[in-house]
C-alpha cells in the first residue's frame, strides 16, 4: 500500500517539475528551424554572450546536419545544452530575434540549440580532443559553469588541468541552483561527463581553504577562480534564527540535492523579487504551498524578469509591493511575519504595521560575496566583493584568473561560460608567451 | 455576381474549373462527390489499352517545411477496364448531365481510337482529350509524349480521332519539347477543336541519401516521372502564352499546371486559356478547394467589373513581348521603408553577393541603405525580403524618351538613327 503511494507521489512529483520547456522532437525541430531567416551579422548571435552562430546552427537543424549543428554550438559554448534550456533567451538571442520585429513570434533559439546538444550528448559525438602537451599545469577552483568552460577550453589548449569542487557533485548551480524545471540533476551529470571526457581531472569533495590553497600555488603554473557566491544575506531583522526561516540559496540547494523529495510549509513568505526570489516562490508552489511575495520597491522595479513573474502568478502567488519585513514572529518556529507599508523612498509609513501569518519564510536579498577566501590570496584586489580582472580575465595577481558569478556579482550560466572560455585563452597567452620569450 | 458558366469548345460546365485526367477522375465515385463539392467537369483518367502499374508511384519536392511544392508519378493511365470506366461514366452523366465529362484516351492503333470513341459517345460524354502527354511508360510503347513530341504523328492521330468524333477533341499537349507551337498547330491541323496543357514533365525528385536509390522506389530502382504541382506553374503560364500568341494558332485553351489558388487560375485565364485543370493540388487538399477557386474568381472578376472570364482571357499576354521590345531607358530603383524592415540584411548580402553590391550597411543600424547610384532596378531585394511591401521598387523619371534594343546604338543590327 504504501510503495504506490510513494510511486503515485513520485509520478506527481514528476509532473509537477516537468520541463517548462521541453525537447523538442525530431520533426518539430525542423518545422521550427525552417522558419529561421537566416539573417546576415545576425542580432541574435550579438546578443548571445557566447557569440554561437545562431543562423548556422539552425539552418544544420533544417538540413538534417543536427551533428554539424552541435559542434557549431559546442565550438562557442560547450556548456551549449544547459545554456540552451536555463538562458533566460526571452531577454537574450530570442529578445533579438528579428522577428519580434513582425509582432510574430521569435524562433525558439534555445529549444533548437538543446535539441541538436542533446543529440550529440546522447550518442556521445565527440568534436574535441586534448591539444598538444604543453607541460603546464592549472588548477580551476569551482567545478560550476566557469570552471567547466575553462578546464575544456585549456585541455583543447593542450594544458594539465584539475578541477577542484568542494560540492560532491559538479556543475555549480546547475547542479544545485537553478529551477529543476530547466534542467535537472541526471542533465547536469550527463552534461558533466560528456564535457569532461576531453581529458581534465574534477575532484569533487574538495574544499580549496587556506591551506590547500598555498599546496596549489606552488604545484601549479596558473589558477582559475570560479566560486561563484556565497550564502544568502542576512535580512538584519529579529527572529531570523527562528526555526523554518531559510536563506533562498540554501532552500533552492537542498531542493536540488534531494531532487524535489521535501517537504515545505503551507502559508510560505518569499522576501525579495529576484529571479532566486522568484525560483523560489515557483518551487515552492510546485510542492503545494500558498506563497506571499514580500517586496520594498515597486512591480516595475523588480528584478526578476517579466516571465519568471508571470510563471509565478500562473503559480498564484501573491505579490506584496512596497512592504518592508520588520520582524519574524514565533516561539521557536517561525508563526508570522510582521511588515510595514512604505513608500517609493523606503521610508516607514506609520501605523500601517501588519502580520502575515505564515509557517516558512524563504529570504531572497541577494548573496554573499566570498570576502573571506580570497584574503588569503596575496594581492588580489576586489571592488563591492567582486574579483577585478583585465580583459583576459587576469587578476591583480598574475597567477590568479578569475570568472562567472565571482567576477560579475551574479549573472547568467552563459555568462560564466564566456568568461571561462575566454580566461583559458588569456591564461594560455600568459603561460606561453613566457615560454617563447 | 459574374457568370461562371463556361462553353469551351462546345463544351458546356457550370464553372470552368475541371479536374484533371489522374487519380482525382479514377472512379466515378470520386467525381460524383467532386461535382457534389462544386467542380464545372471532369477529364477522366486516361482510358486505354489494359496495363499494370507499380508500387511506389509517387516522389515530391518539400521545400523547407512547405509538402509537396512538387509531385510526380510513375504511374501509367487508368488500370480497370474500359467495361468499368464506361459503366460509371454513364452513372455519372446520368446524375450529373449539366457538368463537363471528358473521356481522355491513348490507344495505338487507328480502330483501337475509333471503337473507344464510339463507346464513349454512346454513353454520353461530352467531348474527348487525347493524351499525347505521358512522359513515362506509354511512351516507351509509342505513345504518349512520344505521339507529342512529333508534329507529324501529332496530326496524323488527332485526324483519325477527329474523322470519327462528333463531339468536340481536345488534344493535351506534353511540355518536353522545345518549342510548344509545333504540336500545337499540328493538333490544329488535324482537326482539334481545343488544345490542353501541360501534361507532366520529366523528372527524378530526388534520392533517398541512405539507400542512393532514386524516388521513388520500386524495389531500388525508378525511371523518369512526370513532374507537376505548383512548381511548375511558371513553365505552364509560358507555354500557354506562346500559343496565345502564335498568330496562326486559333483553338481554345484549357490551363494545366500547378493550379491550386483562384489566383493561380485568374492567372492562367490572363494567359488566354478559358479553362482550367487541377490534379496536385486535389492530391493534396482534395475537392473542396474548388470553393476557393469558384469565389475567388467570382470576386476578382467584380472587383474589376467584369462578368465573365472570357474578359480575362489573354489581357496579360498580349504583355508579353520579346526582349529586343523593352523600354531600356525605363527605370527603377529600390526603396526601403525603414518603418517595416526588421533589420535581417538578407537584401544587403543578397545584392553585396548575389546581384550588384548596391546596398550598404552602416555599422551599429540595422535598416540597410540602398546606393541609389548603383542599383541597376533588379528586383532581387525586393524578392528575398521577407517582409511584405518593406522594398518597393520606385520608378525614376530618367527623362529619356524609350528607346529598345532594336533602335539602340549598342546593337551592332540596328537600324542605327541619327544620334
Ligand atoms: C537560484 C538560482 C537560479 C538561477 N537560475 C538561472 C537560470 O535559470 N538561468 C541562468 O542562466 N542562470 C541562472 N542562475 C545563475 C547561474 O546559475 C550562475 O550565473 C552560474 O551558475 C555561475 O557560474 P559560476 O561557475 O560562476 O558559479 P557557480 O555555478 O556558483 O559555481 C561555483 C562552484 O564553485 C564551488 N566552490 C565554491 N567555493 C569553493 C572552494 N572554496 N573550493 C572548491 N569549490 C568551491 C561551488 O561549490 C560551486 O560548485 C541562477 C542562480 C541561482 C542562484
Ligand atoms: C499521379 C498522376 C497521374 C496522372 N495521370 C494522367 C493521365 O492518366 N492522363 C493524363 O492526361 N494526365 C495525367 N496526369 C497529368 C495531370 O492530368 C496534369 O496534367 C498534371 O498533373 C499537371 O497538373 P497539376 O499541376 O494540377 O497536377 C497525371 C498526373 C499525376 C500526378
Ligand atoms: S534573428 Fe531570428 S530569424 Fe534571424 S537568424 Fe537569428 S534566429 Fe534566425
Ligand atoms: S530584407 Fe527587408 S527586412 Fe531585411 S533588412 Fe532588408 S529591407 Fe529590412
Ligand atoms: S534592385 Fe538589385 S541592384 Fe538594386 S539594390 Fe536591389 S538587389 Fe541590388
Amino acid at each position: 500500500m504504501t510503495k504506490t503511494v510513494e510511486k503515485t507521489d513520485a509520478l506527481d512529483l514528476e509532473r509537477k517539475f516537468s520541463k517548462i520547456k521541453p525537447l523538442l522532437k525530431s520533426y518539430e525541430a525542423s518545422v521550427e528551424a525552417s522558419r529561421c531567416l537566416f539573417c546576415y551579422d545576425a542580432p541574435c548571435i550579438n546578443a548571445c554572450p557566447t557569440s554561437i552562430d545562431i543562423p548556422m546552427f539552425i539552418r544544420q537543424i533544417m538540413s538534417r546536419n543536427v551533428e554539424g549543428s552541435a559542434k557549431t554550438i559546442f565550438t562557442q559554448n560547450i556548456l551549449g545544452k544547459s545554456c540552451g534550456q536555463v538562458c533566460p533567451t526571452e531577454v537574450l538571442c530570442e529578445g533579438a530575434c528579428v522577428y519580434n520585429a513582425m509582432n510574430e513570434k521569435p524562433i525558439e533559439i534555445g529549444r533548437l540549440q538543446a535539441f541538436a546538444t542533446d543529440y550529440a550528448i546522447k550518442k556521445n559525438i565527440r568534436f574535441f580532443s586534448k591539444g598538444k602537451k604543453t607541460d603546464k599545469k592549472i588548477a580551476v577552483i569551482g567545478g560550476g559553469p566557469g570552471g567547466l568552460a575553462c578546464a575544456h577550453e585549456l585541455t583543447r589548449l593542450g594544458h594539465e588541468v584539475t578541477v577542484f569542487e568542494s560540492a560532491p557533485n559538479a556543475g555549480g548551480l546547475n547542479t544545485y541552483g537553478v529551477a529543476p524545471y530547466k534542467y535537472s540533476n541526471k542533465e547536469s551529470q550527463e552534461e558533466i561527463n560528456y564535457i569532461s571526457q576531453i581529458g581534465f581531472e574534477i575532484k569533487t569533495n574538495h574544499k580549496i581553504d587556506s591551506k590547500s590553497l598555498s599546496e596549489l600555488e606552488k604545484k601549479y603554473d596558473a589558477i582559475f577562480l570560479s566560486i561563484g557566491l556565497g550564502k544568502s544575506n542576512k535580512l538584519n531583522i529579529p527572529g531570523e534564527n527562528l526555526k523554518g526561516v531559510y536563506g533562498a540559496s540554501e532552500f533552492i540547494h537542498e531542493l536540488r540535492e534531494k531532487e524535489q523529495k521535501i517537504t515545505v510549509g503551507k502559508n510560505i513568505i518569499v522576501i525579495g523579487a529576484g529571479n532566486t526570489a522568484i525560483d523560489a516562490t515557483v518551487e515552492t508552489s510546485k510542492l503545494g504551498a500558498n506563497v506571499t511575495v514580500v517586496y520594498r520597491r515597486t512591480e516595475k522595479e523588480q528584478r526578476a524578469y517579466y516571465f519568471e513573474v508571470d510563471l509565478a502568478k500562473v503559480h498564484s502567488a501573491r505579490f506584496m509591493y512596497l512592504t518592508t519585513p520588520i520582524e519574524i514572529l514565533g516561539k521557536e518556529k517561525v508563526e508570522g511575519l510582521k511588515c510595514i507599508k512604505n513608500n517609493l523612498k523606503f521610508e516607514p509609513i506609520k501605523g500601517s504595521e501588519f502580520v502575515i501569518p505564515c509557517d516558512m519564510i524563504i529570504s531572497a536579498v541577494g548573496q554573499e560575496k566570498m570576502v573571506d577566501f580570497y584574503k588569503n590570496i596575496s594581492g588580489l584586489k576586489i571592488d563591492s566583493g567582486k574579483v577585478i580582472v583585465n580583459k583576459d580575465f587576469q587578476t591583480s595577481n598574475l597567477k590568479y584568473f578569475a570568472g562567472g558569478d565571482c567576477v560579475n556579482g551574479g549573472k547568467e550560466v552563459v555568462n560564466a561560460v564566456s568568461h571561462g572560455r575566454d580566461a583559458a585563452r588569456g591564461i594560455d597567452r600568459f603561460l606561453m608567451e613566457k615560454v617563447s620569450s | 455576381m459574374p457568370n461562371l458558366e463556361s462553353n469551351f469548345a462546345g463544351i458546356k460546365s457550370p464553372n470552368p474549373f475541371w479536374l484533371a485526367s489522374a487519380p482525382p477522375t479514377n472512379t466515378g465515385y470520386q467525381v460524383m462527390n467532386a461535382f457534389k463539392a462544386g467542380w464545372g467537369g471532369a477529364v477522366w483518367k486516361t482510358l486505354g489499352q489494359p496495363i499494370v502499374n507499380v508500387s511506389s508511384r509517387y516522389g515530391a519536392l518539400s521545400y523547407k517545411s512547405t509538402r509537396m511544392m512538387g509531385l510526380n508519378n510513375i504511374e501509367l493511365i487508368t488500370d480497370r477496364s474500359l467495361e468499368v470506366n464506361l459503366k460509371e461514366m454513364k452513372e455519372v452523366k446520368e446524375k450529373f448531365p449539366n457538368h463537363a465529362l471528358i473521356a481522355s484516351m491513348m490507344f495505338e492503333k487507328k480502330e483501337e481510337w475509333h471503337d473507344c470513341i464510339k463507346r464513349c459517345e454512346d454513353i454520353g460524354v461530352d467531348g474527348f482529350e487525347l493524351n499525347y502527354g505521358c512522359p513515362h511508360g506509354m511512351c516507351e510503347r509509342g505513345m504518349g509524349s512520344a505521339v507529342g513530341q512529333n508534329p507529324d504523328v501529332c496530326e496524323k492521330i488527332t485526324s483519325w480521332v477527329t474523322e470519327k468524333a462528333t463531339k468536340p477533341v481536345i488534344v493535351k499537349l506534353t511540355p518536353n519539347i522545345s518549342d510548344i507551337t509545333k504540336p500545337a498547330l499540328a493538333a490544329q491541323r488535324g482537326g482539334a477543336n481545343a488544345v490542353s496543357l501541360i501534361n507532366t514533365i520529366n523528372s527524378v525528385t530526388g534520392i533517398n541519401l541512405d539507400t542512393m536509390d532514386p524516388n521513388p522506389t520500386v524495389s531500388g530502382l525508378s525511371t523518369h516521372g512526370g513532374y507537376c504541382g505548383p512548381a511548375v506553374k511558371p513553365i505552364a503560364l509560358n507555354m500557354v502564352s506562346e500559343l496565345t500568341n502564335h498568330p496562326d494558332f486559333k483553338l481554345p485553351i484549357s490551363g494545366i499546371g500547378g493550379v491550386e489558388t483562384w489566383q493561380d487560375a485568374v492567372e492562367f485565364f490572363l494567359m488566354g486559356a478559358s479553362t482550367v485543370q487541377v490534379c496536385t493540388a486535389v492530391m493534396h487538399y482534395g475537392f473542396r478547394i474548388v470553393t476557393d477557386l469558384i469565389e475567388g474568381t467570382s470576386g476578382y472578376l467584380d472587383s474589376h467589373k467584369m462578368h465573365s472570364v472570357g474578359e480575362l482571357c489573354g489581357i496579360t499576354a498580349k504583355k508579353l513581348k520579346k526582349w529586343e521590345e523593352l523600354d531600356l531607358n525605363y527605370k527603377v530603383i529600390a526603396h526601403i521603408d525603414p518603418e517595416k524592415c526588421i533589420g535581417c540584411q538578407l537584401c544587403y548580402i543578397a545584392c553585396e553577393d548575389g546581384a550588384h553590391q548596391s546596398i550598404s550597411v552602416i555599422p551599429g543600424q540595422r535598416v540597410p541603405m540602398i546606393k541609389e547610384d548603383h542599383c541597376v532596378g533588379c528586383n532581387l531585394c525586393s524578392l528575398v525580403c521577407p517582409v511584405d511591401t518593406c522594398i518597393s521598387m520606385v520608378k525614376i523619371e530618367t527623362g529619356k524618351s524609350k528607346i529598345t534594343w532594336k533602335d539602340h546604338p549598342a546593337n551592332p543590327l540596328a537600324k542605327v538613327k541619327a544620334f
